[in-house]
Formats: C-alpha cells, structure tokens, sequence
C-alpha cells in the first residue's frame, strides 16, 4: 500500500478516464430498461421488491382477518390460510428484504459510497436483475396455477411440503416455490460477486476500508454470508425437487399417504432442516447487518456526530457475520435432536448478544450529547433501536432449550422473529429511503405525509406484535387456522386477536400513504439540491443530481478522511466532506 | 455439516489472513489528509493489479465450494442410514478423471505458451484441452448409462441418487467453464489476437478447470470409497 502525504497532492497518479472506457447506453432501451448502470438496476430491485412485498402485505391482512374472524369470510379455508402463510413468509424475507437490502440499496449505495462509477461487471449486474424478476414472476405464477401456490409454510419441511395433505404439494405449487428460488440464488450470486469485487476493487484513491461508511461494511458482510449461505438453499432446493419429481429418498422416510405405501423409504427429514436453517439463520443476519450498517450512518448523519467506537462496529459486524454460521440448529431444539447440541448452540446463540449489544450500546453513544435532528430518518433509526432490542430480547428466552420448547409453537416466537427482523429491518428501510431518495431523484419526500407515515408504522406496529407475546405465554398456537374451542385460551384472547387484526388493517394503510407520498413527491416534491442532509460521504458529493451514468465528472474522488467528519471543532461548517484535504496543512501524525 | 464446517474454517482463515493485512486496527478518525492507495491503485509498474475478474472468479470458487462442501456433507448425513448400499464405480470413471486431468494439464500449458508469448503453439493446446472437456463430459454420460443399464437406477438407492446428483451438478459447472474455454478458444483462433485479453482468459480458464478437477477427484474418492476410510477415522477420533 502507497501513502501519500497531504501535502503533495500532485504525487496521487492521476484516475481520469478515457471517455471510450465508459460504456455508453445507446437507446432508450438500454438506457432505462436493460440498463447496465447500477443505479438504474437498483430502482428496477427496489421496484420490483416493493410490489412483490405488496402482495405479501395483502396475504398478511387476510391472514388476520381470518384469525379474528373465523368462519367469516368464506372464501379463506385452511388450505387458503396455509398458502397465505408460506407466500407471505417467503416474500417478505427472500424476494422484499433480500433483494431490497442486496439489490437494492446495495446496487445504488456501493458504487457511489466508494467511490467506482459503476459496479466491476455491469453485464452480470444486470442479468441478475432480470433473473430476479424471472423468479419472483415464477412465485407468483403459483398464484395462478392448478392448486395454487405451496402452502407448505415458509420453512417448506418434507416431508409434508410435497404430500398431498398439502396445498401445492403434489401440484405446481412446490415445483414452482422450488424453481423459483433455485432462479433467485442463481440470479443473486451474479449480483453477489458484483457487490463483493466492486467493495473489493472498485474503492477510490484514499477510500481504504476503515474509510468506508458503515453501511458498505454492513452490505459487504451480507453479501459474503448470503454467498455462502444461499447454496445451502439451493442443495436442499434441488435435492427436494428430485424427491418429488423423480422419486429418490433423500428426504423422505416410508410414508404411508392416503392408505397407500408410497415409493420413498429411508430418507432424512432432518437433514432438510440441517440445510434450510445452514442458509435460514445466516439469512437473519444477511437481512440485519445492511440495517445495521445503514441505520449507524443515518443516526451519525442527523445527530451530526461522528459514530462512537467505529473500529467496534467494524468488528462486530465481521463477528456476527462469523457467529451466525454456527447457531443454526437454535430453530431446531424440538426437531429431536441431540440435546447435547441443543447446549452448544444456545451458547453460540447467546455468545451473539455480545458484538450485537456492543453495537445498541454504540448507537445510544453516538446519540449522547449529540445534535439530534428529528428528521425522518432519524425517527425510523430511532424506532428502530428501540424495535431491535425489544425483539432481541426475547430471542435471548427462544435462545434457551429449555425456554424455548414450551414457546416453540407458540405466537411468541411469531411475535419475536416479527419484531427483530420483520419490522425493525423495515423501519430501517423507511428511514433509508426517506434520507436517500432525494439524492435518487432531486427531490425530498414530503414531510407530513412521512410523519403520519411514521407514526402509524411505528406504534401500529407495537399494537400488533407486543399483544402477540402474550398470546404466546398464554399457549396460542402459530399456524393454526382456527383456534376453536380450547380449554386454556380464554376469551379475552379473541378479543386479543381482533384488536390485532384492526391495527395491522391500519399499518397496512399506513403503508399506502408512503407509496403516495413516492411517486407524489416524484413530481411535486420539494427540491433537494445535492447534499439536503450535509452528509460527509461521497455519495452526496457527486457533481450532478441524481447522478448520471458514471457517477463522476471527469476525474474519479479522492478520499482524505473518515465518513464521519460531523461537528469537528475549530472546522467552519459541522461537518467535512469526505473529499476535502486536511486544512492548512495540518496533518496528524499517522501512527504506523 | 462436519465437511461444511471445515470449508467454512478454511474460507474464514482465509477472509481474516486478508483482513489481516487491511490495517483493521488503525484508527480512522486520526487519519485526516493521507492518501492511502488500495492495491488497485498501486502505482508501482513492477506489479500491475489483480484484475477484478480474477478476484471475481476466486469469491465464484468460493461459491461452488460452499455448494460441493454442502452436497457432500449431505450425502455423509444421508449415507448413515440404512438402506444405503455403495453404488459401484463403473470404470470407464478413470477414462474420464484422465481426461479431465489431462484437459486441466493442457491448459495450464496452453497459459504457459501464452506468457512466452507463442500465440502459434498455444493453439493445438487450447484445442485439445477443449476437446479432453467434451470428452470427459461425454464420458459421464456414458457412465450413467452403463449404470442405467446394470439396474442401477436414479431412484432406487439414495447411492445412486447422490451419484447421479453429484455427476449431474459437477458435470453442470463443467458445461459451465466449457462455454467460456470455446469463447476463448475461438477468439485463440481469430486472425486478430489480442495477447493480453487472452492471457487473461486461459489464466483464468485454468484456474477454473483446476478447481473443478479438484472437485471432480474428491467426489471421485467419495464414490470409490475412499474417502470413507477417511471418515471412518475422523468419527473414531472426534468420538
């Protein structure tokens, strides 16, 4: 590694670029449609995801509708609500969270942040978006094929996942969950690798990694794990699809379906759970460590302070990254495995606590004393502190065999995984789109339509899921259709249940205000300018607003500093631009 | 998962020994002014970058690792049980390994032609090597049918439905490296060669081929039984 002083400006070789290396779009269609500028593929992610996530949104309401109001609206049977349940799930934590998080604001956060004009293999980069849409457009084929999608839940165990007794199991509906995240995996390692080599190669003069803002190591760490991880998925996807269509065993044991022996015998349902929670824990944190990371940035930038024990929460996002590979069979403790293993993985779970809590405890620090500006952002990075340790709390009870058990089937646990990666990391996208859209499309988000959207998002959000908890002590069961009558859950839970399904009713319209508020501010939307936040990362230093293609002028940024150069004293403005060489020739002594 | 769990370490030795070297305990805020260049940006023309292809295809290795070490450790998983018996290893399987060895030899001479710069003789090489591929690939077919015929079929032993799954996902991958190795191997041909581009490519292609026959020799050790005597010996140390 060279290091060059700041004194000698000249001595930095030269990035300009010659205009012929810069791909040039030549049509409209290779412009906004196949597009190769990471910027356009992430709107095209973000899009995509959201309206899948839609209908995901819609298939929770029927799902509570049908839980306070049993037997009332007719057309929800048990074989509906089972598909409900397993599309929702689905959804909402591979083809809306992944995607956005990875797709998304990795696409347009990484190049910009760092520095690159665009990612390292664009033609990949855009491949892997439209092998995205093919596979969310086969998951929603399911919809309309003979017997409906798979209703096998979001998990999608065998052997039941491809019997009868379950929707879609011997019809499309599996072949096409199956097929559909096979396409997905394949289409997210194209993706991957663009997101890694580009962190990895495609860094500007100056950006050395203890440089980069926190939401690119917390999107880089991700992505490493979901490379590692989704293959996982993918052996437990293919191996399924060979039980079901050819007829092997992996999977399945002797069964007997419908009075009559079927072919299979000796197969190992527990092996499927070894392979689907390898990739389903790391998924937890490929999903939280963007938030992480994204939520750090967003609290530094509005409380105009820099980020306490940066090196911390470098660290610990590399830790829990490594941590999450060994805890997956905590989602197995009543699966009848050795209890033996039950005792190491509730440790490795519990261990997780520690760089986790490191970093609550750095995000509170860096709001103490700080300028706290109740921007939208910041109130989502705030409701989502708060969400985070709530749910993580209660992972610290499901973390324990001997809690967990009794709660296993519960809505506790429905109540918890709710919490900490359901609305904590939406929060977090809330936030991150409210503080980066302007730079997306010149335009701020309005203002009042955001408060109301907050509002009802943040406190909804706890009318449904805190209420749910003790549903759980109380012994309701998950994944039930209808409780009917029982002898330990008194009536008051009904009542419980029916006040839960208004707030979500009420949520979900929350969430309508903000797609107004989208595409209203689109058009209407008050004028941004390029640096609306006075942030110090290079996204908001770039010459044009939105970006054009290639990001930078002429020449490529130089890096001088850190990314949270916010309310440094005897500085003229509260904060630094990444790009501004120290002052007057006053240099620090780097230690070596 | 023991055999993914050891893949796991190996990538994590590997991700802290680079992490290693990337300064993590440096203290940013102090650093105001310097310009450190990342590799990429070196300067120093005795050692040109690592091109970000080349980096892509070892994080892509990385991948087809964590799915081969995955596979594998199911079929450990699933080999417990009792109604496993060995599918047997037809020998036309040491034809193929020899012509996927000999196709990952060739193309790491066929590099070695292009670093000298002998654009005349690299191209018989590259043809070759090409052609070993088709051979092995052809090869596995035929080992299926033979199997086929002999009453070993797909779904009548979780043996043979690991065989067929394995063969078919490596055999997959080897399709893969063969597109690109034609790509290659037309433009090795073409009246106007670019030396660097391809030097890349046949650096690259060889890599990828090494890597494969890599995998190919472990699933072959697997099937042959060897590398149960292994494992055998690795549970009586753990137990």
């Amino acid at each position: 590694m060279v290091e060059i002083p700041s004194g000698s400006a000249g001595a930095i070789p030269s990035a300009e670029v010659e205009d012929v290396e810069l791909y040039h779009p030549r049509s409209w269609w290779t412009k906004y449609v196949f597009s190769q500028d990471a910027k356009i593929i992430a709107v095209q992610y973000s899009v995509t995801a959201i309206s899948i996530g839609l209908v995901a949104l819609v298939l929770s309401w029927l799902m509570r509708l049908q839980l306070a109001f049993p037997g009332y609206f007719t057309f929800i049977d048990a074989d509906h609500y089972y598909q409900f349940i397993t599309m929702h799930g689905m959804i909402m934590v591979i083809y809306l969270l992944t995607a956005l998080f990875l797709g998304g604001f990795g696409n347009y956060l990484i190049p910009l942040m760092v520095g690159a004009r665009d990612m390292v293999f664009p033609y990949a980069n855009m491949l892997s978006y439209w092998i995205y849409l093919l596979a969310v457009l086969i998951l929603a084929a399911g919809f309309f094929a003979p017997g409906g999608p798979t209703g096998a839940g979001w998990t999608l165990y065998p052997p039941q996942a491809v019997l009868s007794g379950t929707p879609g199991g011997k019809d499309w509906g599996i072949l096409l969950m199956l097929t559909s995240l096979i396409v997905f995996i394949i289409g997210f390692t194209m993706g991957g690798l663009n997101y890694v080599v580009t962190v990895l190669q495609g860094r500007a003069r100056g950006m050395t990694l203890m440089r980069m803002p926190l939401t690119v190591w917390g999107i880089f760490t991700a992505t490493v794990m979901a490379l590692l991880a989704f293959p996982a998925l993918f052996v437990a996807c293919v191996m399924m699809l060979f039980d079901r269509l050819l007829g092997t065993s992996f999977f399945m044991p002797a069964i007997v379906e419908m009075g009559e022996q079927l072919q299979h015998g000796g197969g190992s349902p527990i092996l499927f759970q070894h392979l689907f929670w390898f990739f389903g824990h790391p998924e937890v944190y490929i999903v939280a460590l963007p938030a992480f990371g994204i939520v750090s940035d967003l609290i530094s930038t509005h409380a105009r302070k820099n980020i306490f024990g940066y090196r911390m929460m470098v660290w610990a996002i590399v830790i829990i990254g490594a941590l999450s590979f060994i805890v997956w069979a905590h989602h197995m403790y009543v699966s009848g495995m050795n209890p033996a293993f039950g005792f190491f993985f509730a440790t490795t779970t519990l261990i997780i606590a520690i760089p986790t809590a490191i970093k609550v405890y750095n995000w509170v620090l860096t709001l103490w004393r700080g300028d706290i500006h109740l921007t939208l952002p910041m109130l989502f990075a705030l409701a989502f502190i708060v969400t985070f340790v709530n749910g993580g709390l209660t992972g610290l009870f499901l973390g324990n065999v001997v809690v967990d058990v009794p709660l296993s089937d519960t809505m506790f646990v429905v109540a918890h995984f709710h919490m900490v990666m359901g609305v904590a990391p939406i929060l977090v996208i809330f936030g991150a789109i409210y503080h980066w859209y302007p730079k997306v499309t010149g335009r701020m988000l309005n203002e009042t339509l955001g408060q109301i959207h907050f509002w009802t998002t943040f406190l909804g959000t706890y009318a449904i899921f805190f209420p749910m908890h003790y549903l759980g002590l109380l012994g309701v069961p998950r994944r039930y259709f209808e409780l009917g009558e029982t002898a330990f859950v008194p009536p008051s839970a009904h009542t419980l249940n029916i006040f839960i399904t208004v707030m979500a009713l009420i949520v979900g319209a929350g969430q309508m205000v903000f797609l107004f508020n989208l595409v209203w501010s689109l058009f209407r939307g008050k004028e941004a300018g390029g640096n609306p936040w006075r942030a110090t990362t290079l996204e908001w230093q770039t010459p044009q607003t939105p970006p054009v293609h290639g990001n930078w002028g002429k020449d490529l940024p130089v890096v001088y500093r850190w990314a949270y150069d916010y309310s440094v004293p005897g500085a003229a403005e509260d904060f630094i631009p990444q790009t501004v060489p120290a002052s007057g020739g006053v240099t620090r002594e780097v230690p070596a | 998962m023991n055999v993914t769990l050891i893949f796991l370490a190996v990538i994590g030795a590997i991700i802290v020994w680079w992490l290693a070297g990337q300064r993590l305990t440096s203290k940013p805020w102090l650093e105001t002014g310097s310009v450190q260049l990342p590799d990429h940006h070196s300067a120093d023309p005795q050692q040109p970058p690592v091109p970000a292809v080349k980096i892509g295809l070892f994080v892509f290795l990385g991948v087809v690792g964590a799915l081969f070490s995955l596979a594998v450790s199911a079929y450990f998983m699933r080999m417990a049980s009792a109604d496993w018996w060995a599918t047997p290893v037809p020998r036309l399987l040491w034809v193929n390994t020899a012509a996927l060895a000999s196709s990952s030899v060739a193309l790491q001479w066929a590099k070695r032609e292009a670093g000298h710069g002998r654009m005349e003789s690299l191209r018989p090489v590259l043809a070759a090597a090409f052609a070993l591929a088709v051979f092995f690939l052809v090869g596995q077919i035929q080992a299926w049918r033979e199997l086929t015929a002999a009453g070993y079929v797909l779904a009548d032993n979780p043996a043979n439905s690991f065989f067929y799954m394995l063969t078919g996902l490596h055999g997959l991958h080897i399709l893969g490296g063969l597109t690109v190795l034609a790509h290659t191997t037309v433009r090795a041909f073409a009246s106007d060669v670019q030396p660097d581009r391809l030097r890349l490519s046949l650096d690259l292609s060889a890599i990828y081929s090494h890597f494969m026959l890599a995998v190919w020799l472990l699933l072959f050790s697997l099937f042959a039984g060897w590398a149960n005597d292994f494992v055998d010996l690795c549970r009586t140390l753990l137990t």
